[in-house]
């Protein structure tokens, strides 16, 4: 789990990895490597402040490079709210996260609706799942170009869609992968919906997915 | 010689502007009528060494591109002005 200097999910997602019966450590942002991890979160909060957009300098820490290496030879990484937003301003997933359109900050469950079984997040679900995740973020209306959107829908790329759009997100994109489906962005939280004491449970089909590829990448001697 | 450049982002044509937006829809209640097209930009000011104009160009199209700006969403107008302290 990548910390960086503003991150403020990480303890949550650490949390919810062990829970799920996964090992889990922090990476600091100034690490130039992994560490030889079988997956990376890229957790929630506001990296750097935010400052100049969210994401626009934590792509420049250290450990984005490592996080890019991994991520190009099939590692499977999924940024969580400010991680989706690090993880476009890196380019390894496509588009913008703008503004919501109704300028508010929103902070409430959401139900999602599972598109794609086929990436490193979904792989235990089932296509058309409803699953209640809570969403805590200002700017993740989801942005892009009629062409990259053409694209995500044409390869299958958009993995997780709002049943009700809370932040103007084009097509209803609440989370999507790259074209190998290793990186996973998505606005709402996984890892605050693992107990029933949180209120839902269903982010643990989502994190246990996680697991698996990282199990299956341990697995392979990777 | 140093130059002092002004960077301007602005949304690009299209993309949504919910601040603007909101302005727009202020405006009226304070008095101010007969308003459209708000939109909300930043402005991003430094001085820059560099041999002459336009390398200094070159390098501040460079940095609005990969840093100042996201062009997913984002657009930059530069100006360059010799500064004070450049010989002439």
């Amino acid at each position: 789990v990548v910390l960086f200097p503003g991150s403020n999910c990480e303890h949550d997602a650490v949390e919810a990895v062990r829970a799920l019966g996964g090992e889990a450590e922090i990476l600091w942002h100034q690490n130039p490597t992994v560490n030889g991890v079988d997956a990376v979160i890229v957790p929630g909060g506001f990296a750097h402040g935010d400052y100049l957009r969210p994401g626009a300098i934590a792509r420049f820490s250290p450990v984005m490079g490592a996080v890019s290496a991994f991520a190009a030879e099939g590692g499977p990484v999924v940024g969580i709210c400010n991680g989706f937003q690090v993880l476009t301003e890196a380019g390894l997933l496509p588009g913008a996260l703008q503004k919501n359109a109704g300028l508010k900050f929103v902070c409430s469950q959401t139900t999602l609706r599972v598109e794609t079984t086929n990436s490193v997040l979904t792989s235990r679900a089932a296509v058309g799942d409803e699953l209640v995740i809570p969403i805590n973020h200002f700017e993740g209306n989801y942005t892009a170009s009629p062409d990259t959107l053409a694209e995500l829908r044409a390869d299958d790329r958009i993995v997780v869609r709002y049943v009700d759009n809370p932040n103007g997100s084009a097509d209803d994109i609440a989370g999507i992968c790259n074209a190998g489906r290793n990186v996973v962005g998505l606005m709402p939280h996984p890892e605050r919906a693992i107990s029933g004491l949180l209120g839902s449970t269903d982010g643990v089909v989502l994190l246990s997915s996680l697991l698996d590829a990282a199990a299956a990448r341990t697995a392979a001697g990777v | 010689m140093t130059f002092d450049v002004t960077v301007e982002v602005h949304l690009r044509p299209g993309i949504a502007d919910p601040q603007g937006a909101t302005i727009e829809r202020s405006l009226p209640h304070l008095g101010f009528d007969g308003i459209t097209g708000v939109r909300v930009g930043k402005l991003i000011t430094f001085t820059l060494d560099a041999a002459d104009e336009a390398s200094a160009r070159r390098e501040v199209d460079d940095m609005s591109h990969r840093f100042l700006t996201n062009p997913v969403i984002e657009d930059a107008s530069v100006r360059i002005v010799a500064g004070a302290g450049a010989s002439a």
